[in-house]
């Protein structure tokens, strides 16, 4: 595109296409498995969403299937599900966002301030660590660790004279090992980025500030965060923009009959009613208004990050 | 550095002394979880239950691993993964580092547009139930082919590799080989992979690892259980509550089953993160420097 200002001669439009898409066939080839892959796979269920407005019967298929318009929403709506599993979405999700958004940048500015890099550096391996631990082991231990007979956390609250508590049974309890465990598994590996944005910061301004009698915490809140301010936003809207998709994985695996009260987010029921009941159509009507409600609360990020700090994912 | 020398106000001395405590007690946090389950996995699952295991190991018994090496679904689960993680690494690196590195060249036409359709494609989806359908429309429902192509690229992966190149390479390093006559192709495969060994490598190793805790997939899309990977057989060792998880218990007395399960429950765990454990030392800059790069551009 940038090439074309350097043209002499002005072509005509789609011979300029065709000269363009000549002359890079190579690319094109290159990046064809990416583009099929991308039409199939990505593009291809937008085809099946419509089964959201029908009723899908597998003898017609996706397409001739008849349309019912919005009923599916409507049942949903006025469902005694649909409250439940939507506000416990957005308690967990939003708990989650409250909770382990800040820590991992907590994390980067102490990380920051030690002066031992082989001390830094070893601390950080160490962070990172249970970030490989998948979530299928991460859910065993906390049910391990929380086992009331013999379970680490048990025994700790015995310990000190506590009564021991069956954590995962206890629907008001799922919340906080909801979002702690993932506290633990991921804070490490989320400073990274911050990490990355802080040693960019000129030291130059640190030696001004010391200059000038700015001591560490003086420091941190007028110098780091305000460098690495750009990367918290972006970050922010992007957390923002994935608080309606969280983890199925976690939940379900969590999930059992005493806390189902708490741990039944619009995820797990989209897979009980679409997979385990089989009720296609109904399924992908609410996982479209999951959809759409967490493509609305994105935009609504990107427009004030930008018209607070004037950055944003577009 | 001869700043170092200068002596701190009391303040920051304090703040050195605070800072480095949290961190040590944070470190003690995230490791002791970790140790503690190599401990249990060697101990007496009676003196773990009744919370006499802190430190080291007590009544060393190795009765977990013999349970977890004679259990065939385990073996059965672990070379199940192997094979999908191998075949669905080697589609996925196949498919991001070439698009990736199209993607990095600023002469090709409609750059910015498949960026656009890509990026899209992370905040907005068909869902599960679409893509549930797909796959079965496309007839590799319960195949090995449902563990490696829905899943067969990552996005920001891609732009991961679009980063690394368009920093790694220089300019005139392509004009300079243009010039010589070569082709796009032989550029990417001569000159470009051959200096970006490391992208490849860091793919390598995301891809692998998200393959290998993957559960999800699994889950949807098999129904065959001799073709489960490890992640769903070790759900059903790990979240159960029931006794008889593992075959072989069933004659001895119920709190005995109890206990048994409980320590068959350590030890699988570590048996299972076995391969990252052992290959962590070795692979951990990488994941840190992909990291990186994906954060320059958001």
């Amino acid at each position: 595109m940038k090439t074309s200002q350097l043209c002499v001669l002005p072509v005509p439009k789609h011979k300029k296409l065709i000269r363009d898409l000549s002359k890079n066939y190579q690319l094109y080839l290159l990046l064809a498995p990416a583009l099929i892959y991308l039409a199939i796979f990505k593009y291809g269920p937008l085809y099946g969403l419509q089964i959201a407005f029908k009723k899908y019967a597998l003898s017609l298929g996706i397409g001739g299937s008849p349309w019912v318009g919005l009923q599916h929403f409507r049942t949903f709506f006025s469902s005694p599900q649909f409250s439940r599993v939507l506000v416990n979405t957005l308690a967990l999700s939003f708990y989650e966002l409250v909770v382990s958004f800040p820590l991992p940048i907590v994390l980067a500015l102490m990380l920051n301030q030690l002066r031992s890099v082989r001390y830094k550096n070893y601390l950080e391996n160490v962070f990172y660590i249970p970030h490989f631990i998948s979530v299928v082991v991460l859910v065993g231990m906390l049910n391990t660790f929380t086992s009331v007979q013999g379970g680490l956390i048990n025994n700790i609250v015995a310990l000190f004279g506590g009564d021991r508590i069956n954590f995962m049974g206890e629907s008001s309890m799922f919340r906080n090992l909801y979002v702690f465990s993932g506290v633990w598994k991921n804070t490490g590996w989320n400073a990274i980025i911050f990490t990355a944005a802080l040693s960019g910061i000129d030291p130059t301004l640190h030696e001004a500030a010391k200059v000038d009698g700015a001591g560490k915490l003086a420091q941190i809140w007028h110098i780091d965060i305000p460098g690495i301010m750009p990367t918290i936003m972006i970050m922010f809207v992007s957390a923002v923009g994935n608080v309606m998709s969280i983890g199925f994985e976690k939940a379900f695996l969590m999930q059992n009959y005493m806390n189902i009260g708490t741990s039944e987010i619009i995820a797990t029921y989209v897979y009980k009613v679409g997979l385990q009941r089989a009720q296609y159509d109904y399924a992908t009507a609410i996982g479209l208004f999951n959809n759409v409600v967490n493509l609305i609360l994105l935009v609504t990020a990107n427009t004030f990050s930008k018209k607070m700090t004037k950055t944003g994912l577009w | 550095m001869g700043n170092r020398k200068i002596r701190m106000s009391r303040q920051d001395q304090i703040f050195h002394i605070v800072n480095n405590s949290i961190l040590f007690l944070l470190m003690l946090v995230i490791l002791y979880p970790l140790y503690f389950i190599v401990i249990a996995s060697f101990s007496d699952p009676y003196a773990v239950g009744q919370g006499k295991v802190w430190l080291f190991p007590v009544g060393i018994t190795f009765e977990g691993y013999e349970k977890v090496f004679s259990n065939s679904s385990i073996w059965s689960g672990y070379i199940n993964s192997f094979i999908y993680m191998g075949l669905g690494t080697f589609i996925n690196v196949c498919i991001t580092v070439p698009a990736g590195y199209a993607l990095s060249r600023k002469d090709m036409r409609g750059r910015k547009f498949v960026t656009l359709m890509m990026i899209f494609t992370m905040f907005f989806s068909g869902g599960v139930i679409p893509t549930f359908l797909l796959v079965q429309n496309l007839g590799i429902y319960d195949t090995i082919w449902a563990m490696v192509l829905p899943n067969a690229m990552n996005v920001m992966n891609v732009i991961i590799c679009r980063t690394f190149f368009e920093t790694t390479l220089p300019d005139n390093l392509l004009e300079a080989a243009f010039m010589d006559g070569c082709s796009d192709l032989r550029f990417f495969f001569r000159i470009a992979l051959p200096l970006c060994k490391s992208v490849v490598m860091i793919m390598v190793l995301f891809y692998a690892v998200t393959h290998w805790n993957s559960y999800f997939d699994a889950l949807i899309y098999l129904r065959d259980s001799s073709k489960y990977p490890l992640q769903i057989i070790l759900r059903d060792i790990l979240t159960s509550n029931e006794a008889s998880a593992l075959s072989g218990l069933n004659d001895d007395s119920q709190a005995k089953l109890q206990r048994v399960t409980e320590l068959i429950k350590y030890s699988t765990i570590i048996f299972s993160n076995l391969p990252l454990l052992v290959l962590y030392p070795f692979i951990k800059k990488y994941f840190k420097k992909g990291v990186m790069i994906g954060a320059i551009k958001g």
